[in-house]
C-alpha cells in the first residue's frame, strides 16, 4: 500500500498540449506503470488530439466519463490554473495535483473557499508532485533516485525533497510514498493531513518530514504529533539564516512580523519527539538511527 | 511589491477612503509650494521610504510655519534613515509628502492579511493604534480584534460594526468607521494585496475617521493583472543586485555574510545557507537559479555574486532532477570562464548524469573543487574562505 496515489490510479494530466505538460507527462508515463496510469489529458479546443499516445479531451468532466481518470495533475498557466483545479473539482476528481507555481493568492483563497463543499483532495500548487515508487510517478521529480520502501517523505520544497530521496535511497531505506506539498502560503493538504495518512498507511513506518519558514504549519503538525503519531519521525527546517520580511524564493517562505522562524519549528518539532537534524545531509542517516 | 505611503492614500481616496489632504513632493522647493497650496497652519512632513519606523528615525515632522517646512524638507530630503525595518545601513530620502496636520483625538490601528491557516482574509483591528502592532500583539494580544472574511461575500456590516465598536469607536462614528473598513477591505481584494496597514486610524477633534497611514504589499504573482500597480514601483527602494537579478529570473536576495551560493530550488537553496553556517562560514545570498536555469543565467547568477565587495568563495549546489548535471556542468564551465571567476569556486552536484557533470567540471582546466555532498562541499568552502 501508500498513500494517494499507487499503481491503479487513472490519471488525467490538465495543460497536456503545453510544453511542460507534455514533457512531464512522457517521463512520468515511462516510470514503472505509468503507461497503464495515464489514461487523459485535458486543454481546452483541443480534443480529440492524442499527445504521448494519450487522447486529449475538452474538459475534465469528458475525460472523466471516458476514461475513468481519478487523479489530476495540472501543468496550466499561472493565471488559469486556479481554474482548472475548479474544473477538476467540479467533475469530481479524487486527488488533484497542481504543480503550476506562481498563482496569485487570491485565486488560491477562492478555490479553497469553493472546495469546502467537496471531497476532492489538493495537493499543491507550486509543488514537484507526489511519486509512490515503482508504481506511479506525478509530477517533475527525477523518478531513478526513488526505491520502493517504507518510509513516508512530506516536504514543501522540491529539490530539498530529492536531496533527502536520494540520502534515503543510498542508505537502502526505500520510501512507500513522497508527497511535495508545495511553498504557497494558500495550498491544499498540510504537513499534518500528510503526517495522518502515513500514521495510518500499514506500509509505512517512519516519516521524514521537510519544512522551513513562514506560516505555522510544522508547528500544528508537531502539535498533532505528539499526541497521535506512533512512528518515528525525523525532521528538517529550512531557513535557519533567513532574514526576517523577505521572501526566500517560495511564496510562503517568509518570515513576517517575528513569525514563522526556523527556530520556532525546530523547538515544536523537537517537543514533539520529532528528531530534528540542523544538518541537511544528515537527514537520511537520522532516519537509519530513528529505526535501529 | 511595496509602494509608498502617499501613492496607497491616492488609491484609498480612489475608493473613498478619508486620508488627509497632500502633495508627493521631490524637491525643497516642491514642499514649499504644496503647504501654501494646501493652506492651514499645521503641516506634517513625511519621509517617504518603504520601510516602517519612519517617525522613530526623524523622517516625520510636524511644521507650524511654512520656513519650518522647508526646513524639515531640507533636513529629510536625502536623508540616510535608518529605522528598525530599514537595517543599519538605512536608506536615502528621495521623496516626500507634505499634508495638512490633522487634529488627532484618538489613535487607532486596522489592518489586513491573508490568514494562512484558515485560508481567508482576516480583518484586524486594534484601540493600540500608532504603535508597532507586534508589540500589541506580543504584550497585549486581547487588544486586537479578529474579522475572517467569506471571499464570496465581503466584509459584513455586521463583522465591520462589531470592529468598530470593540477598538472603542463612538457610536456616532460607527457609520464612518463601516464604510472605511469596507473600503479599505475592497483595496485589499481588488488589488491583490498581501497586505494592508492603516497605523495610526484617527479619530479627529472633528469627529473624523481617517486613515494618517498607508500601508500596502501586493502579491507579485497577481502584478500582471495590475498594470496600475506595477507603474507606482519605486526601484530606488530596491537592492540593485535583486533588481537585476529579477531581469534574468534568478531569484536573489543580499545576506551579509561572505560565501556566494548559487543553487536550484528555494527550499535546497535555503538548506544550503543554513549548512554554510553550521561549517562556521556564512552565506553572502540566496540565490534560487529554479528548474530549468540556462547557461546565460548561471553566467548572470555569477556576475550578481562577484559584485559582492566581501565574497570570499562560491559554493555551487545542484540537485538535477530533469535538468541533467552535464548540462549544468557545462554552463558552470562557461560561466566561470566568462566572468574570470577571482574567488574559489566549490562545486556540488548530484543528480542525473553526475559522474558525467564532474568529468566535465574536472577536465575544464578551471580550479574547481569537486564535493559530494552537502556537508563535504560546505566544508570546503568554508576552508577555501579561509574561515
Amino acid at each position: 500500500m501508500s498513500i494517494l496515489i499507487n499503481k491503479d490510479s487513472k490519471v488525467v494530466t490538465q495543460g497536456i498540449t503545453g510544453k511542460t505538460g507534455q514533457f512531464h507527462t512522457h517521463h512520468s508515463k515511462s516510470y514503472a506503470n505509468g503507461e497503464n496510469c495515464y489514461v487523459a489529458g485535458v486543454t481546452p479546443k483541443k480534443g480529440g488530439q492524442v499527445v504521448e499516445g494519450i487522447p486529449v479531451f475538452d474538459t475534465v468532466k469528458e475525460a472523466k466519463q471516458e476514461t475513468h481518470c481519478d487523479v489530476s495533475v495540472i501543468y496550466v498557466p499561472p493565471p488559469f490554473a486556479a481554474a482548472a483545479i475548479d474544473e477538476a473539482v467540479d467533475a469530481e476528481i479524487g486527488v488533484i495535483i497542481c504543480i503550476t507555481e506562481g498563482i496569485p493568492v487570491k485565486d488560491m483563497i477562492r478555490t479553497r473557499d469553493r472546495m469546502k463543499e467537496s471531497n476532492s483532495i489538493l495537493i499543491g500548487p507550486n509543488c514537484p508532485g507526489l511519486i509512490t515508487p515503482e508504481e506511479l510517478k506525478i509530477g517533475i521529480m527525477p523518478g531513478y533516485i526513488h526505491q520502493k520502501g517504507r518510509i513516508g517523505v512530506v516536504s514543501r520544497s522540491g529539490t530539498l525533497t530529492y536531496e533527502v530521496v536520494d540520502q534515503l535511497t543510498k542508505l537502502g531505506l526505500g520510501q512507500s510514498t513522497c508527497v511535495g506539498i508545495g511553498g504557497d502560503p494558500v495550498n491544499g493538504l498540510k504537513h499534518l493531513d500528510v503526517m495522518k495518512m502515513f500514521n495510518d498507511d500499514p506500509d509505512t513506518d517512519a516519516v521524514v518530514m521537510c519544512g522551513e519558514i513562514g506560516g505555522t504549519d510544522e508547528e500544528e503538525c508537531a502539535e498533532w504529533i505528539a499526541a497521535n503519531m506512533n512512528k518515528p519521525v525525523v525532521g528538517f527546517i529550512a531557513g535557519v539564516t533567513a532574514p526576517e520580511g523577505k521572501r526566500m524564493g517560495h511564496a510562503g517562505a517568509i518570515i513576517a512580523g517575528g513569525k514563522g522562524t526556523a527556530d520556532e519549528k525546530i523547538k515544536a518539532l523537537e517537543a514533539a519527539g520529532v528528531r530534528v537534524t540542523r544538518n541537511p545531509s544528515h537527514m537520511g542517516a537520522f532516519m537509519k538511527e530513528a529505526l535501529s | 511589491m511595496k509602494i509608498h505611503e502617499y501613492q496607497g492614500k491616492d488609491i484609498l481616496r480612489e475608493y473613498g477612503v478619508a486620508v488627509p489632504e497632500g502633495i508627493a513632493c521631490f524637491s525643497i522647493g516642491d514642499a514649499t509650494k504644496a503647504a501654501e497650496s494646501l493652506g492651514g497652519a499645521k503641516w506634517v512632513v513625511k519621509a517617504q521610504i518603504h520601510a516602517g519606523g519612519r517617525g522613530k528615525g526623524g523622517g516625520v515632522k510636524v511644521a507650524d510655519t511654512l520656513d519650518e517646512v522647508k526646513q524639515f524638507a531640507g533636513e529629510i530630503l536625502g536623508m540616510n534613515l535608518v529605522t528598525h525595518q530599514t537595517g543599519a545601513e538605512g536608506q536615502i530620502v528621495k521623496r516626500l509628502l507634505v499634508e495638512e496636520g490633522a487634529s488627532i483625538k484618538e489613535e487607532l490601528y486596522v489592518g489586513l492579511v491573508v490568514d494562512r491557516a484558515s485560508q481567508q482574509v482576516v480583518f484586524m483591528a486594534s484601540s493600540e493604534g500608532g504603535t508597532e502592532i507586534e508589540t500589541v500583539a506580543e504584550e497585549t494580544p486581547e487588544k486586537i480584534h479578529k474579522a475572517f472574511i467569506d471571499p464570496k461575500v465581503g466584509l459584513t456590516i455586521a463583522q465591520a460594526s462589531t470592529l468598530s465598536s470593540a477598538i472603542g469607536i463612538p457610536s456616532n462614528l460607527t457609520d464612518q468607521a463601516v464604510s472605511l473598513f469596507q473600503s479599505l477591505y475592497q483595496v485589499f481584494w481588488d488589488k491583490d494585496a498581501s497586505l494592508a496597514e492603516i497605523n495610526p486610524l484617527i479619530i479627529t477633534n472633528d469627529e473624523r475617521v481617517m486613515a494618517l497611514d498607508a500601508k500596502f504589499n501586493f502579491d507579485d504573482n497577481a502584478l500582471y493583472r495590475h498594470k496600475e500597480l506595477v507603474e507606482l514601483r519605486d526601484l530606488d527602494e530596491e537592492d540593485p543586485a535583486e533588481v537585476e537579478a529579477d531581469k534574468y529570473g534568478l531569484n536573489y536576495i543580499s545576506l551579509d555574510g561572505t560565501i556566494g551560493c548559487l543553487v536550484n530550488g528555494a527550499g535546497l537553496a535555503m538548506a544550503t545557507m543554513d549548512i554554510i553556517k553550521l561549517y562556521g562560514a556564512s552565506p553572502a545570498n540566496f540565490l534560487d537559479v529554479g528548474g530549468g536555469a540556462t547557461s546565460e543565467q548561471v553566467t548572470e547568477a555569477f556576475k550578481l555574486m562577484l559584485r559582492n565587495q566581501n565574497l570570499k568563495a562560491i559554493l555551487v549546489n545542484i540537485f538535477g532532477g530533469i535538468m541533467r548535471c552535464d548540462v549544468i556542468a557545462e554552463g558552470l564551465v562557461n560561466a566561470a570562464r566568462e566572468v574570470s571567476l577571482s574567488v574559489p569556486l566549490v562545486v556540488r552536484l548530484e543528480g542525473t548524469n553526475v559522474e558525467k557533470g564532474r568529468e566535465i567540471l574536472t577536465q575544464s582546466g578551471i580550479a574547481i573543487t569537486n564535493a559530494t555532498t552537502m556537508a563535504d562541499a560546505a566544508e570546503k568552502v568554508a576552508a577555501a574562505a579561509g574561515v
